[in-house]
């Protein structure tokens, strides 16, 4: 022992001469941790330390391991494991002793052991499981901080699926008598919410009670809840709007206790909650927003000092302000403190500003005006985020007369900038400027070479596709011919120089621009210039396979003058050896068709250009070869999907079918493809997708979609009446445009300078000018700052029918058209939705773009009895539309005519006599579920007198299954004491009528309200029920009833995309395969008629069907917004159906599965 | 708030807390990304960047870099001003915090921000509540301590106490290590005085 007291006196000297700081005393270096960190900071290559740490970490591993290692030690060991993993070296094997420490140490030991805990573990690592009961029990401690460390470890991670397991005990702490437990356990909810949000649907009320809590703190950490609540759903919390207004004007007014002060403003987290959340709840809504214009107000007023802070809430307050519906006195002050932001000489509160300003412009363009000049000095500002920020403002504000300025702008920083997430996007700024404002061919074609140069490989597709569909379409009258000899001279003079630099996208625009359009510049040149230089384009090295295809099927447009031919020729001997079979292809066909003439001339028609084509996408005009090759005993086509799944099959590796991504691209497609469309690449790999069967093919379709909907954003409709409005009005720009400081239309306020100090000189004033042109002048028109005139050709076409071809965005748009007004019929001729849905046995209600489908069904089908009768839709008025609005679909699953007898007479007009109750009962609806789709009424029980019958309807929400509960008293005498109790543990139900009904009167009919959910997917369930109650003068009653529900009643259809599918189905794990019969009809293909007698009668929704193979995709209710998804795969095989399904809960696919077996053996 | 960081003006991380689960691999590639770019800012640009879809705020506090990720919708201010109050409150539990502090105590400086952020949302806003909470667990644990080591060496401490009681009031400004068959622990000079007087009474 004395030894020891040696060694502590030595220590001594250094102990004292140690600073005397008050942090020293937790300072430890002479600790093991200690001696790491200083050993590691003496080391000078990264080398040097991955040696120590790697020593470090086998002894760590040695004494965690040993049995003797206390767990005080274990602490200590397990800092130092972290300090290795934050220098990113993998500790993994202390995961597991980190989950010990946290279940075995005393509360500081655990303390380490639960940080440890998070700052390793994922959470979806399975060692967490591991954590579940240590959890529970400290949850359950008396120890505060236990307490404390366990909701902190909760909210920070924790399983899913383990949730349920801990709820109840938090749930427990929302009434804990110390305000820290009861703030952390709504946070935990808050998680919870986040990760698993049916989870804590029932608890809703709870939260309520945590916004109402004394301590503001927890009320606080409520409304991280609400804001999500709200911002997910607005409409069902406008009721809370008076109390957050209520709160906020507490805050503000300086209610709140010191303590939540942050340099004396009053609690600023929680005032910008409160904005953010009136924001959501004031959108769109002029009635809420006019509750809370004065505290937006005193808001604005208050927040005066000049600290960060403060700056902060205004920022908010603005933005709310803007967004919630307009009155003109608070957008005067938010503007007038826009101004304060954009002046300030704070560069943050600067680029907060042009943030506020970009925000802003969308709605008043014009309120850029007065900050000219500082967006003109923000443009040339040293710091590129600020630069950055400017264009973005100024993309906002851009019209015809600006636009040169502002992409001459835009490109200068585009050269500067080497961050590719910026290019990306800017890149496509520009190139959205290009097509809609361009003020001549020169300049459009110049601005998109730099676009194609600049945004090289990264830009997004879309942008080249585009802009070749863009010089593709149109009529071929002088100006588009004038466009495109520009684009193939501008080429053809690239070409010329060097083109190493050029990146391979714009070497695939050119070649297909110089294949399509050089025939317009040849009479001035010799024949085979173009040829020549696309052949030094193969001849060099780094141009990319894919490219040289391109150039290769350019040639083969090409190759009419001998020279060409010639030239051809030695271009083909060379690829048709190519290893890369596609071009060896390619090459072939140049060949071929540079020797044939004629074959030539029919399959590339020079005149044909423009016209569009029949697409056979089919390809039935192989049919004959297809079955000569079969019957020669060719084994059958399998689409690359179908091959990968046998694959599968037989290797039994987990090789998925939809995560396939084989590049589609024009490359890959023949020269028969040519044939059926010329106009795009994109379309051209769009007929293709239609015409293959696989299902990459179709997410190559999605995308397409997707940059359709992209376009049709800017061109749509509005933007195509503005044009030809104000075309009317205004003479185009065009000619008169080139200074804009003589333009007549120059704003008033350019001469009237902004009051800033400083004298700008001469440039800057013109460069502001020519920036701000045309924003003063139009008022009325520039709303959105955008609805400038433009020279006509360069917008996009809205192609008609006619040329629609294998687009299908602009079938898409012109559907929708067509089903507005079938909506209107319908909404007209159904306005009681709840006879049709009675009358009907099976009704359907779905989204507006499902109707349109759905009416392109049936004009497509028409005279189709077997469509027309099974499906019927009803479009009902109030309740519907809220449903729409969310983008839900609401499916009202056919009555089983099968089960019940009782429906089979509802189906036929009723007759009255005999069912005498119904109607009462229909008019005993809450009002709010009338408009929804609902079941027959079904009777429960009645008593001997039928003095009093029950009768139950099941009224189908889309997110809820309700249950109704109709209590008809036929007697004179009142019923008391009634309790209603439904019980099934399959299912969670719970009572939404607002007061538990205690007495019906004589005569009349009273109705419970439950939701249902099933807890976990089983085919069929049994729901007890029982009623009890009392007459006058009378003993207690009771009266026993059962109902059965099936799986089908809580199934609503999943909407999602092929893309989102295919994401989906990689991500769940309970599979079943199953082979189901095929129905046949006489006017369907079976596929077809299967997956609608699926749909119709289970409320599947089918996401798409290509050619033999069908994707099908429901979810089980769970809550609001929630569900158990559950995908269907099914492909025709000879004459069954093999449907394989998938879904997260291992349950879901058998149940369902059975009601398709069941569904099909009845139809 | 999808991340904060803390590295050094080296690019040495000292802090990293991730509220968003993300896999080891992007952690690694958006700690890269962070420090290289907020490490290339010249002094006195702008606070804010963009990183992807995210909103980066950082903030240099004499050698250590404070960064964190924000949604889109987020307030970029009020994330420097948490970041403020974050540095706050470690200099209210260090005293004149330095980064030797958090490199030396790192667990300390993540149970103050456990304490301050939760889930990526501020937790509590009060300097004195976050201060105290972090306290009590400290209390706790000094006097925890102090009865595990006199509960195990009784013997120890009676040599100590007879030994070297006069030095004992000097240690009072400093810490000392103690060397035991459970190897070294560090006691500071608060324990020593407490233990001290255990031992007279």
């Amino acid at each position: 022992m004395s030894d020891v007291v040696e060694k502590t006196l030595s220590a001594l000297p250094s102990l004292l001469s140690l600073d005397s700081q008050a942090g020293a005393g937790k300072l430890s270096p002479s600790s093991k941790l200690g001696n790491l960190i200083k050993g590691i900071t003496e080391l000078t290559s990264k080398h040097e330390e991955e040696k120590l740490i790697k020593k470090e970490l086998e002894s760590i591993k040695e004494q965690v391991a040993s049995p003797n290692t206390t767990m005080r030690q274990m602490k200590e060991i397990m800092v130092r494991a972290i300090y290795c993993e934050m220098l990113g070296y993998q500790a993994s094997f202390s995961y597991i002793h980190a989950i010990k420490l946290a279940q075995q140490g005393s509360v500081l030991e655990k303390r380490v052991g639960y940080l440890a805990v998070s700052l390793f573990l994922n959470e979806t690592d399975e060692f967490l499981l591991l954590l579940v009961n240590t959890v529970l029990k400290d949850l359950q401690s008396t120890n505060l901080i236990e307490v404390c460390m366990a909701l902190t470890v909760v909210s920070q991670m924790f399983p899913k699926d383990m949730i349920p397991a801990i709820l109840p005990v938090v749930e427990e702490k929302l009434t804990h008598p110390k305000e820290i437990i009861r703030r952390k356990a709504v946070l935990a909810l808050y998680k919870f919410y986040l990760i698993a949000p049916n989870q804590v649907q029932h608890i809703h009320s709870k939260f309520r009670k945590a916004l109402c809590d004394k301590d503001p703190g927890v009320m606080t950490a409520s409304l991280h809840i609400y804001l999500q609540l709200i911002k997910e759903n607005p409409e069902s919390y406008k009721d809370l709007t008076g109390s957050m207004v209520t709160i906020l004007r507490q805050v503000v007014g300086g209610k709140l206790p010191l303590d939540f002060n942050y340099h004396s403003v009053p609690a600023p987290w929680l005032q910008i909650q409160l904005l953010r959340i009136l924001a959501y709840l004031g959108k769109e809504d002029q009635g809420t927003s006019e509750m809370m214009y004065d505290v937006l107000e005193e808001s604005l007023r208050r927040a005066e000092m000049n600290h960060n802070i403060t700056y902060a809430i205004l920022f908010e307050c603005v933005k709310t302000i803007y967004t919630v519906h307009p009155k003109s006195q608070l957008l005067e002050k938010a503007a007038e403190c826009i101004g304060n932001f954009v002046l300030s000489p704070k560069i943050n509160l600067k680029y907060l500003g042009l943030k506020a300003l970009t925000y802003v412009v969308q709605q008043d363009a014009n309120l850029a005006l007065p900050h000219q000049m500082t967006i003109i000095e923000c443009l040339d500002h040293s710091d590129v985020i600020i630069k950055r920020e400017t264009l973005e403002l100024l993309f906002r504000i851009t019209n015809a007369q600006n636009v040169t300025v502002i992409v001459e702008k835009m490109l200068e920083f585009l050269r500067l900038t080497c961050d590719d997430y910026s290019t990306i996007d800017l890149v496509g700024k520009v190139a959205e400027l290009a097509e809609k404002y361009a003020p001549d061919n020169v300049w459009f074609i110049q601005t998109m070479n730099s676009v194609f140069s600049l945004g090289g490989d990264v830009m997004q597709p879309d942008i080249p596709n585009n802009f070749l569909r863009l010089l593709a379409e149109g009529v071929d009258n002088v100006e588009d011919r004038q466009l495109r000899l520009f684009a193939v001279d501008s080429y053809v003079s690239l070409l010329q120089g060097v083109t190493a630099k050029l990146p391979q996208r714009f070497l695939q625009v050119i070649s297909w621009v110089l294949g399509e359009y050089s025939y317009l510049r040849e009479e001035e040149s010799d024949p085979g210039s173009v040829m020549r230089l696309l052949a030094r384009l193969l001849d060099q090295r780094h141009t990319s396979t894919e490219t040289r295809s391109w150039v290769l099927g350019a040639m083969t447009k090409l190759c009419s003058s001998p020279v060409s031919v010639a030239l051809a020729r030695d271009v083909c001997e060379r690829y048709s050896g190519s290893l890369n079979t596609v071009l060896r292809q390619k090459a072939q066909e140049l060949m071929i068709l540079s020797q044939d003439t004629k074959l030539r001339a029919r399959v590339l028609p020079a005149e044909g250009r423009l016209e569009s084509l029949e697409v056979d996408s089919s390809l039935s005009f192989l049919d004959g070869y297809v079955s000569e090759a079969l019957a020669a005993g060719a084994a059958p086509y399998k689409s690359p999907h179908q091959r990968q799944e046998d694959l599968v099959q037989e290797k039994a590796l987990s090789l998925e079918p939809y995560g396939l991504s084989l590049p589609v691209s024009l490359s890959s497609c023949s020269i028969t493809d040519r044939l059926t469309d010329r106009r795009s690449p994109t379309l051209l790999s769009m007929s293709s997708g239609l015409s293959g069967n696989s299902t990459e093919l179709s997410h190559q379709e999605g995308s397409t979609t997707l940059k359709l909907e992209g376009v049709k954003r800017v061109w749509g409709k509005d933007g195509y009446l503005a044009q030809q409005q104000s075309a009317g009005e205004t003479p185009t720009p065009l000619v008169e445009l080139p200074n804009p400081l003589l333009s007549p239309q120059s704003p008033p306020s350019q001469t009237q300078k902004p009051s800033s100090g400083l004298e700008p000189d001469q440039e800057k004033r013109q460069l502001a000018s020519s920036l701000f042109v045309g924003l003063g002048s139009h008022n009325s028109v520039c709303l959105m700052g955008r609805a400038e005139t433009a020279p006509r050709h360069f917008r996009r076409k809205p192609r008609g029918e006619s040329s629609s071809g294998a687009s299908e965005g602009s079938s898409n748009s012109s559907h929708s058209s067509r089903s507005a007004a079938v909506d209107n019929l319908l909404l007209s001729n159904l306005l009681d939705s709840t006879t049709v849905a009675s009358e009907g046995g099976a009704a359907t209600t779905t989204t507006p773009q499902q109707t349109s489908q759905r009416t392109l069904d049936h004009t497509t089908s028409n005279g189709n009895p077997h469509v027309e009768g099974t499906e019927q839709r009803v479009e009902a008025g109030g309740p519907l539309s809220l449903i729409r609005g969310n983008g839900m679909v609401a499916v009202v699953p056919p009555t089983h005519t099968q089960t019940d007898p009782q429906t089979q007479q509802d189906l036929h007009p009723a007759p009255a006599l005999e069912r005498p109750r119904d109607l009462p009962l229909a008019s005993h609806l809450p009002a709010e579920l009338s408009g929804l789709a609902r079941s027959e009424f079904t009777p429960l029980c009645s008593d001997q007198d039928s003095s009093l019958a029950l009768s139950a309807c099941r009224v189908y929400k889309e997110d809820a299954l309700v249950l109704l509960v109709f209590i008809s008293n036929n007697n004179d005498s009142a019923l008391h004491q009634m309790v209603l109790q439904l019980t099934c543990k399959e299912l969670e139900i719970s009572c939404i009528s607002g007061s538990p009904l205690k007495e019906v009167k004589g005569h009349s009919v009273s109705v419970c309200l439950h939701t249902v959910v099933m807890k976990r997917a089983s085919v069929q369930v049994e729901l007890a029920g029982l009623l009890s109650y009392q007459r006058p003068l009378g003993q207690p009653q009771a009266a026993q009833f059962s109902l059965s529900l099936s799986l089908k009643h809580f199934l609503r259809p999943l909407t999602v995309s092929t893309g989102d599918y295919g994401k989906m189905w990689l991500s769940f794990s309970h599979d079943l395969k199953q082979n189901l019969r095929l129905v046949t009809t006489e006017h369907q293909e079976p596929l077809t008629a299967t997956l609608d007698a699926l749909k119709g009668k289970l409320h599947l929704h089918v996401v798409d069907i290509i050619g033999s193979e069908g994707i099908v995709a429901c979810r089980l209710l769970q809550g609001p917004g929630q569900g158990q998804p559950c995908l269907l795969h099914c492909r025709v095989n000879a004459d069954s159906l093999a449907v394989w399904l998938r879904s997260p809960v291992p349950e879901l696919p058998d149940s369902l599965l059975y009601h398709c077996q069941k569904a099909l053996t009845e139809t | 708030m999808r991340f904060l960081l803390l590295f050094s003006r080296q690019g040495k991380l000292r802090l990293q807390k991730w509220f968003t689960p993300i896999p080891e691999r992007e952690k690694k590639k958006i700690t890269r990304d962070m420090t290289t770019m907020v490490l290339a800012r010249k002094p006195r640009s702008c606070n804010f960047l963009h990183w992807k879809d995210l909103k980066i705020v950082y903030k240099r506090y004499a050698s250590l870099y404070f960064c964190c990720g924000l949604d889109a919708e987020e307030n970029e201010l009020l994330a420097l001003e948490m970041l403020h109050r974050y540095v706050e409150l470690l200099d209210k539990y260090f005293g004149n915090v330095c980064e030797l502090d958090i490199i030396f105590n790192f667990e300390k400086a993540y149970f103050i921000l456990d304490e301050f952020l939760l889930g990526g949302e501020v937790q509590e806003t009060s300097k004195l509540v976050v201060a105290r909470s972090v306290e009590a667990s400290d209390m706790l644990q000094e006097k925890q301590r102090l009865m595990e080591i006199i509960l195990l060496f009784p013997l120890f401490f009676s040599c100590y106490h007879g030994g070297i009681h006069e030095q004992a009031c000097i240690l009072t400004l400093g810490e000392m290590d103690l060397h035991t068959p459970e190897g070294i622990w560090t006691i500071t000079d608060l324990e020593v005085l407490l233990l001290y007087r255990t031992m007279e009474l």
